[in-house]
């Protein structure tokens, strides 16, 4: 469904992304590993088309993102950003229900609150919690936030931005839980970055190491912990010893 | 040698770094140009705006007119005494407010006021991804935050200037007739005979241009703000310090076309 082949990006004389080739076929849930500053956010900015590949090919069922109808390919995206990205201004359900208040998929208010009170109801949240702004809610709360706005215009895709970071790991494994439950559940092709390894054991069919700008490992989930790629052997076991340089 | 071309090297620097940031200013205000009549319009938010900008600087803007009478009747007055023109004051004083005055004086307030909270807002969604977050939504940042910010101020500040004129003119006229023992009525009757309906609007025309710079200038340094609290800091001094000074470099353009012209 998603694919990228030979994917390169530079800002200035930093060459972030140098070729990289990757793949999510329908309804796979794929996890980008990798240490911080690797280009884990550029990469999936760069197929979302907030920040332009230099070269390369990034192409959503068969058609280059560079050449699609740009709402028409948006509209079928859905974003949980690193921060949660909450509007402050407004109150939760608005929030939730942003796309469904405007452009193509506008509904009509009451219509869209109610969605956003469901969606909000599937992330765990109380009908109560609509009418809060956002600066109110705790890390967590603003995570699940933040996650039925993703899924509240039933996107094709979804991308989820280090979804744990920030949080306890009792939280973390709740919305772990709550991005598989929700990806199977709606059928959606789920790409997300992360360098927490319990979120990539939660949600991973398939796991890719970047580091240096290339895919230096990609697998099934289950053939990680046997796989000897020393580069995601050593991102595994957090071991300052290896190809990794560690900068301590 | 170097110690000749060094400070020669420097100013070249920043002559270039100046001419790309005109050239930015200059694409940027393109790109809000050709949005502001093009679909969508979000008037929920231009309306939202117009209350921020417009509404909430009036007391700002209100304060300030009514001192800068009050101190330019005094000033006139006073200047006016040494060659025996005391009369002149409530014509000068309304002349002064309604086409220098109230625009630039307003101008400036709003400046510091609104450039300052737009750049600070919108460069804080910059700093945590809320402006991304617009765009995976499918909506047109420049479309739902630059658009209505500078419709709203371009359209409120001919308005804030109008009422900053009234309130002015008001200030001379209480410092005119308790301070200065002018008549009341014959106060105002000055002041209407000698001022004229272009005297108004010109200072109106010249409101509306300095709301598109104060709103243009809080837009664009908050969509370009650095990382981080810093970031966002530098952005508003930026945005209030150019906007400032784009204000008073329009309204000596604006004075040389509409008075000397």
């Amino acid at each position: 469904m998603i694919e990228l082949r030979d994917v390169h990006k530079s800002f200035g004389s930093k060459h972030v992304l140098r070729g990289v080739n990757l793949s999510a076929a329908k309804g796979e849930s794929v996890v980008i590993i990798g240490g911080s500053g690797t280009g884990k956010s550029v990469l999936l900015k760069c197929v979302l088309g907030l920040v332009k590949h230099d070269t390369g090919l990034i192409a959503l069922e068969g058609q280059d993102v560079l050449q699609a109808e740009r709402d028409a390919f948006l509209a079928r995206f859905g974003m949980l950003f690193q921060g949660g990205a909450l509007f402050d201004s407004m109150s939760v359900w608005q929030n939730v229900a942003f796309r469904l208040l405007r452009g193509s998929l506008k509904r009509p208010v009451e219509e869209a609150r109610e969605i956003a009170i469901e969606k909000l109801r599937r992330v765990g949240l109380k009908p109560d919690v609509a009418d809060l702004f956002p600066a109110e809610l705790s890390g967590g709360m603003q995570k699940r936030v933040s996650l039925a706005r993703a899924i509240a215009a039933q996107p094709d895709v979804i991308f989820f931005d280090e979804p744990t970071t920030g949080l306890d790991p009792i939280m973390s494994g709740v919305i772990n839980d709550l991005i598989r439950e929700i990806v199977v559940e709606m059928g959606a092709t789920a790409m997300t970055i992360t360098h927490d390894m319990s979120s990539v054991r939660a949600i991973a069919d398939r796991v890719a190491m970047l580091h240096d700008g290339v895919i230096k490992w990609a697998g099934p989930v289950a053939e990680m912990d046997s796989a000897d790629d020393p580069y995601l052997r050593q991102f595994i076991s957090g071991s300052a010893e290896g190809p990794i340089e560690a900068v301590r | 040698m170097n110690l000749v071309l060094s400070p020669v090297a420097a100013i070249g620097r920043s002559t270039l770094a100046m001419l790309a940031a005109i050239g930015r200013i200059a694409i940027y205000c393109g790109q809000t140009l050709s949005h502001l009549f093009r679909p969508p319009f979000y008037f929920r938010e231009i309306w939202g705006q117009i209350v921020q900008i417009g509404w909430l600087s009036l007391p700002v803007v209100g304060l300030t007119a009514l001192f800068t009478g009050g101190a330019l009747a005094l000033q006139i007055y006073a200047g006016g005494a040494r060659f025996n023109a005391e009369s002149v004051v409530p014509s000068i004083v309304a002349i002064g407010m309604v086409r220098e005055l109230g625009p630039v004086l307003g101008g400036l307030m709003v400046a510091g006021r609104v450039a300052a909270a737009i750049a600070a807002e919108i460069g804080t969604m910059r700093v945590t991804e809320q402006i991304d977050a617009l765009v995976t939504l499918s909506t047109n940042p420049m479309k739902y935050l630059t658009v209505p910010r500078v419709l709203a101020a371009t359209l409120s500040l001919p308005l804030l200037v109008a009422v900053g004129d009234s309130i002015g003119i008001f200030g001379g006229y209480l410092v005119g007739t308790t301070r200065l023992g002018f008549n009341p009525a014959n106060y105002v009757q000055n002041t209407v005979d000698f001022l004229e309906v272009w005297d108004v609007t010109s200072g109106m025309i010249k409101g509306a241009v300095f709301g598109f710079i104060v709103a243009l200038m809080g837009c664009y340094h908050g969509m370009n703000s650095g990382k981080g609290a810093r970031g966002v800091g530098k952005a508003t001094t930026n945005a209030v310090v150019s906007a400032s000074i784009m204000i008073l470099a329009a309204n000596y353009l604006l004075t040389e076309l509409f008075f000397t012209a």
